[in-house]
């Protein structure tokens, strides 16, 4: 078992082999046998995440780190001491991750056998899902961030795949695609441009980029501090606390001294958060403190707070956070199972990631803290605004995730980087569900159009019938009872989703709450006074966007035929759902509260609390697990049930729609403008488009049509340089080209004629020229070498 | 005097290159027994005894050792060369087998020659002593001559077989009259005693300095021969143009790489510290070296320019890129810079070794069957054509310019930062300016491939064998451009490791 940690680049390298298969050979393939080899790409992968976690399990959580083969010197310059391995890391948080991408992956791919059916690029769409896992496994193993990178950069590429997956659809929609995936692509471009400074100033500051050396302790604490996590003593099977478990092992099996902290390891031997941890351990003023950056020195402080300041403009654009969000909700044109895996569970959340992995960090960054509390919670507040007024049912779901999304940020901003996994963890399963039964939906919508449209063809409906949108959720209703098994699995995501007591997004939700409680009100943070109302209010659009949606495609009755006709989806579509929503279910105990006061079942005895908490505290060096403040959590459920209801009674009993196919809110005078800046998605995009598409096209279009056509071309070109140019030619032709410059110009000519001629002269094929070559040769390499000699005989003659 | 016993002529660490010249001359007989319409059967048989070869030369490699009562040293200096040449002769093997056949000269001794001229180069590889240079410097040479000519009786094989051979035996002479001169002035052969006898000639305790450096410079004559570098070059476009393509392929590799190594290990075992005044701290003869590797990298890359057939194209080209290993073989003269040097060389020959097979496997993949079509022009519209074809050879030439992510990058790179670090800069500045011109005719075939519209149809003469041929070496330019650390970390203990061999 001490060997498992070098099965992880397995874990990469199995999903890259089968997309190097799909792509070669994949268009030869049945369906069935192209996502077969994917689905157990993915699955093996998922097989190898646990058995890294067994290997977790019993070393005590030690971390493990791993070079594979041939790439172990990635970079590296001997000359300029620059080191950066291909290194990859097994720890509780990167096999967290690893769990979650496997696991919600290897889903997706079986749901996406039925969903892809028929698709005309169906093993290409899996090419891409399997490129997509091993990218992502890049990102969350890398040892380095420069690997991280590697991983960040190819997840963002799969995502651009994916969303454009059907550019080629007829009538301008594909068009609409292709343009979605370039945005995606341009708004993670800035955001990658901060990512990137922040990498180099992370290595200018620490002179390496790795996360943690071998040998190094990335938490030497972890499992000490009782007050921050409980732990259960009792002997269960996940209760066991790490600190034993690691000690018993040390003993076992370390050969050398046993060491429990990173003392005896030189500073610059460290990894980054090491260094950066000593740093920030020296006195104020210590000059080991300041970096030097140009001609400034800063505080190491002042230095962590740019970092954090420019990973933070990378997370905006790739969690899809204020300012950069605009692209996760056209991002939905792509096929809803890459929406799912990539725009909800795992791609979006290396963002959260990535600070939770550099915690040490934020954790000395106050000031970047309070901006990504304040960017969390305004993006959870904004996405769950615009979720209220929008039709298409993916795009509800795609504003709730950056809603969601910003939940992890803003608890992040609040150094509750635990709660921010535990919500991530939590997230993928039931926004993955939520995902996978809107496309199961949408499937269902398909069918039943295509079902009646075959039935009324020949009524010259044909053409109208053709602009049908089986994404709009005005075009269903009625659900429930056509699509049982979507319907429950979908209701069991929304109430995981809106917080409802004991499912799996009540325990993580409020835990960021309860944390924003403590920095808040304990502590006195502003960030956590922000969070805390900001984020209360957004979990209450959380419940009542939902239920909205719930109501409008499940209840009531049917709106169009397509929905009157709408059929279950295929056990390969519905099996994923299941899955998924037991998981949404029980979920969240991993990671219990040690608070009496919030009904837990029963099971804190048998899974004991804080499991998550402690597990990543090896990982994470501020992990903050505050308890649930019963209080939070009483009025947190009492909104979302109270938004239910209020959902319920606007939108329930069939009154959601008017006959005018309006919503009953837009129809209602008083609201209806706040609905209409909902639906308009509060101009955002109009306003960037203002800001700066437009500035853009009027200074390019500026730039090429009057500096650089009419004033360079039409003005420089023809009138000073062309007429000019005549004017002098007309002189200096007759006398000086004719008689001086031909001159000069025909004797170089001339020359090298005559040059290459003496060479091809010299090269005349005849043996005894040759001859004749190598003996000169060799008194001239004589005489070089003798030269010196014979200056030296001659200075000791004189 | 006693006679040695087996055990202490340690044979088992020549089995590599003496398995090869054995089973060399087995296969003389068996292949009168293989019918006239069955070569490819010795061509299997012969490549079966590379890989032999190939086997045996891994396990050794690693364990350094002499034999032959040091004569004969097995280090992995001479185990990475071993593997140059051993997959230059398995590569040459490949591409000889449809040639021979479609060309009309398919007898089976050709193998019988290749497989004699690699075991000769592996000698050379492996050679401890003046005395052993010089017998493997002919059983490298005297079957490349006759290979040269196994077109016979098409004249401009003759002429390029006969032309060689007594060139060649010229050179061979300088080389025995350089080793004759350092013999005199030290009483020994053997390169380890040598340096020894070095370090007393110049203590004072003979005058024969000037012995030694005339024999340094003889020697880098008849080596300089072999390996093409400018002045010694003047046979290499006639031979290389008129000898089989696979010949010449084999030649502008192998031929190369047992030259480099003497060359290496006579400088750097026996002449490292021969200075001509005491307190010099760079060897004797650096200077030359460097004079001759700026002379072959400027006239090299500008003749190149000039040549409108794709055989004499790349027979200059190699003897450019001679000039460029013959830089880090001056650079080695620094003291401090010789290991890292040395390496550079051994990473430059490997690179080369792959792109210029690849581009020669290309250049006969499009070959007629009477030898025409290798004109430049016949590459045009070779991108429509053969798409695929041309995208290889696109690379192999930006291999041999030296672009990023290619082999040829990785070989310049670090022979540029070992010249750099002997502190030769005029002679790093003149390897990258010639590199730039190098540019200029390499990337004139892409043109012509792609941006060229060709007449009629580019031969399509690419035979499995062939293929794979291109594909081998393709794959090992990309894979060495891509992950350079896999070479550089294989060679990286390669050293010359002077006090260990001394018996």
């Amino acid at each position: 078992m001490e060997n498992y940690p070098q099965l992880v680049p397995l874990i990469i390298l199995i999903p890259a082999l089968g997309a190097i298969i799909n792509m070669l050979v994949g268009a030869r393939l049945t369906e069935r046998w192209s996502s077969l080899i994917a689905t157990t790409a993915s699955a093996l992968s998922f097989v190898i995440a646990i058995l890294l976690y067994s290997y977790l399990h019993a070393s005590g959580y030690q971390a493990a780190i791993v070079n594979p083969p041939v790439l172990q010197d990635w970079i590296l310059i001997e000359s300029l001491n620059i080191n950066i391995p291909w290194q990859l890391r097994v720890d509780t948080l990167s096999v967290t991750m690893m769990l979650v991408i496997t696991g919600v992956g290897t889903l997706i791919h079986i749901y996406s056998a039925g969903y892809m059916h028929g698709d005309p690029r169906f093993s290409r769409f899996f090419v891409y899902l399997n490129l997509f896992l091993a990218f992502m496994l890049i990102l969350v193993a890398g040892n380095n961030f420069l690997v991280l990178f590697v991983g960040w950069e190819g997840v963002g590429l799969c995502s651009w795949f994916l969303i454009g997956f059907w550019f080629d659809k007829s009538r301008g929609i594909g068009w609409k695609n292709a343009n979605a995936a370039r945005k995606a692509m341009i708004a993670n471009r800035v955001g990658d441009f901060g990512m990137l400074i922040g990498i180099f100033l992370t290595f200018w500051t620490f002179s390496t980029l790795d996360f943690y050396r071998p040998g190094e302790i990335a938490n030497p604490h972890a499992g000490e501090h009782g007050a921050a996590v409980e732990h259960v003593e009792a002997a269960t099977v996940e209760g066991e606390t790490a600190g034993e478990h690691g000690d018993e092992h040390g003993d076992e099996h370390a050969a050398g001294p046993v060491y429990t902290d990173n003392e005896h390891i030189p500073t610059e031997q460290l990894g980054v958060f090491g260094q950066a941890e000593r740093m920030l351990a020296l006195p104020e003023g210590d000059p080991g403190r300041t970096v030097a950056l140009g001609p400034f020195r800063a505080d190491i402080v002042a230095v962590l707070g740019l970092i954090t300041f420019f990973f933070l403009i990378g997370v905006t654009g790739k969690s899809a956070q204020i300012p950069l969000f605009v692209w996760l909700p056209d991002a939905m044109a792509g096929p809803t199972p890459a929406s799912a895996l990539i725009h909800a569970a795992t791609m979006v959340t290396a963002g959260v990631y990535l600070m939770v992995r550099s915690n040490v960090f934020y954790a000395a960054a106050d000031l970047t803290s309070l901006l990504v509390t304040i960017i969390g919670v305004a993006t959870a507040l904004v996405a769950g605004f615009v979720a209220l007024g929008q039709w298409d049912i993916k795009r509800v779901l795609a504003y709730s995730t950056v809603s969601q999304l910003g939940f992890m940020v803003a608890a992040v901003g609040i150094g509750a980087y635990g709660a921010a996994m535990f919500h991530l963890v939590t997230h993928a399963f039931f926004k993955a569900l939520l995902f996978l039964g809107s496309g199961s939906v949408i499937h269902g919508v398909e069918h039943g159009h295509h079902e009646t449209h075959h039935a009324a063809h020949g009524d010259g409906h044909a053409g109208e019938a053709d602009e049908f949108d089986p994404q709009d959720m005005r075009n269903m209703g009625g659900l429930a009872s056509r699509m049982p098994v979507t319907y429950i699995t979908y209701l069991i995501g929304t109430l995981a989703l809106a917080g409802i007591w004991p499912f799996a997004g009540f325990w993580s939700k409020d835990e960021i709450l309860g944390d924003s409680w403590v920095a808040g009100l304990v502590n006195n943070e502003l960030g956590g006074f922000i969070a805390l109302a900001g984020l209360l209010l957004a979990a209450a659009f959380t419940a009542f966007y939902m239920w909205r949606q719930v109501e409008l495609v499940f209840h009531g009755r049917p709106r169009t035929e397509a929905a009157a006709h709408a059929p279950e989806s295929s056990l390969s579509m519905l099996i994923p759902l299941i899955v998924l929503a037991v998981f949404s279910v029980i979920g969240g105990f991993i990671n219990l509260p040690g608070n009496a006061a919030i009904p837990t079942l029963g099971l804190d005895a048998v899974l004991g609390v804080h499991q998550f908490g402690s597990f990543l505290e090896h990982s994470v060096v501020n992990i903050h697990a505050a308890d649930l403040q019963p209080l939070i959590a009483i009025v947190a459920l009492g909104l979302a049930i109270g938004a239910i209801l209020m959902a319920r009674s606007i939108y329930g009993l069939n009154r959601g729609v008017t006959a005018d196919r309006r919503d009953v809110l837009e129809a209602n005078a008083s609201f209806s403008r706040m609905w209409r800046l909902a639906n308009a998605r509060l101009y955002w995009d109009e306003t960037y488009r203002r800001l700066f598409e437009q500035p853009f096209n009027r200074t390019s279009q500026f730039l090429a049509d009057t500096l650089d056509w009419a004033f360079w071309h039409d003005y420089v070109h023809d009138t000073i340089i062309a007429k000019g140019f005549r004017a002098i030619g007309t002189l200096l032709s007759q006398p000086v080209d004719l008689g001086l410059i031909d001159g000069v110009v025909n004797g170089i000519g001339r020359l090298m004629r005559w040059a290459s001629g003496g060479l091809r002269e010299i090269q005349t094929g005849y043996v005894r020229t040759y001859a004749v070559s190598v003996l000169l040769g060799v008194v001239v390499v004589l005489i070089i070498l003798l030269l010196p000699y014979i200056q030296r005989a001659l200075a000791s003659g004189n | 005097m006693q006679l040695p016993s087996l055990s202490e002529l340690n044979l088992g660490l020549t089995v590599p290159a003496l398995s090869l010249a054995l089973w060399a001359c087995i296969l003389l007989v068996i292949d009168l027994f293989i019918p006239r319409d069955r070569k490819s059967v010795t061509a299997w048989l012969a490549a079966g005894g590379v890989v032999f070869a190939f086997i045996a030369n891994l396990l050794v490699y690693r364990d350094p050792g002499v034999a032959f009562m040091g004569l004969f040293v097995a280090d992995e200096f001479a185990g990475f060369l071993n593997i140059v040449v051993l997959l230059t002769a398995f590569i040459a093997i490949l591409m000889s087998v449809d040639y021979l056949k479609r060309t009309g000269i398919e007898r089976g001794e050709y193998y019988v020659l290749l497989l004699m001229t690699t075991s000769g180069i592996m000698f050379m590889n492996s050679a401890n002593d003046l005395a052993v240079v010089f017998i493997a410097l002919e059983l490298l040479s005297i079957p490349l001559y006759v290979l040269a000519a196994f077109r016979a009786p098409e004249e401009r094989s003759e002429e390029a077989g006969l032309k060689y051979f007594i060139l060649g035996a010229f050179a061979s002479a300088f080389f025995v009259f350089g080793a004759a001169l350092i013999y005199g002035a030290t009483g020994s052969s053997s390169l380890p005693v040598i340096v020894d006898a070095v370090g007393r000639a110049l203590a004072g305790e003979g005058s024969s300095l000037l012995l030694l450096l005339m024999g340094s410079g003889l020697i880098l004559a008849g080596l300089g021969f072999k390996v093409a570098v400018v002045p010694f070059h003047m046979w290499t476009p006639d031979v290389y143009e008129g000898a089989p393509t696979p010949v010449t392929a084999f030649m502008s590799v192998g031929a190369k790489v047992g030259g480099f190594a003497a060359l290496l290990r006579i400088l750097l075992v026996a002449l490292p510290a021969l200075t001509v005044a005491e307190g010099d701290a760079v060897a004797g003869w650096q200077t030359a070296t460097w004079v001759v590797a700026a002379l072959t990298l400027i006239l090299g890359n500008i003749v190149a320019i000039s040549q409108t057939n794709i055989k004499r194209l790349l027979a200059y080209s190699s003897i450019a890129h001679a000039g460029y290993v013959l830089m880090a073989v001056a650079a080695a003269g620094t003291p401090g810079v010789s290991d890292q040097a040395t390496r550079a060389a051994l990473i430059y020959l490997m690179a080369y070794m792959f792109t210029n097979l690849g581009a020669f496997a290309v250049a006969m993949a499009i070959e007629k069957d009477d030898g025409s079509g290798t004109s430049l022009d016949d590459f045009k519209g070779l991108g429509r054509s053969r798409p695929l074809l041309a995208a290889i050879m696109a690379v192999f030439m930006l291999s041999l310019t030296g672009i990023p992510l290619t082999a040829g990058f990785v070989g310049k790179w670090v022979v540029f930062q070992a010249t750099i670090e002997a502190g030769l800069y005029t002679l790093a500045v003149i390897g990258v300016l010639t590199s730039v011109i190098s540019a200029f005719y390499y990337v004139r075939v892409i043109v012509n491939m792609f941006l060229e519209d060709g007449e009629g149809d580019p031969a399509a003469a690419a035979t499995p064998y062939v293929q794979w041929a291109i594909y081998l070496t393709f794959a090992g330019t990309l894979v060495l451009g891509i992950i350079p650390s896999l070479v550089t970390n294989l060679s990286g203990p390669v050293a010359l490791a002077v006090a260990s061999l001394v018996p």
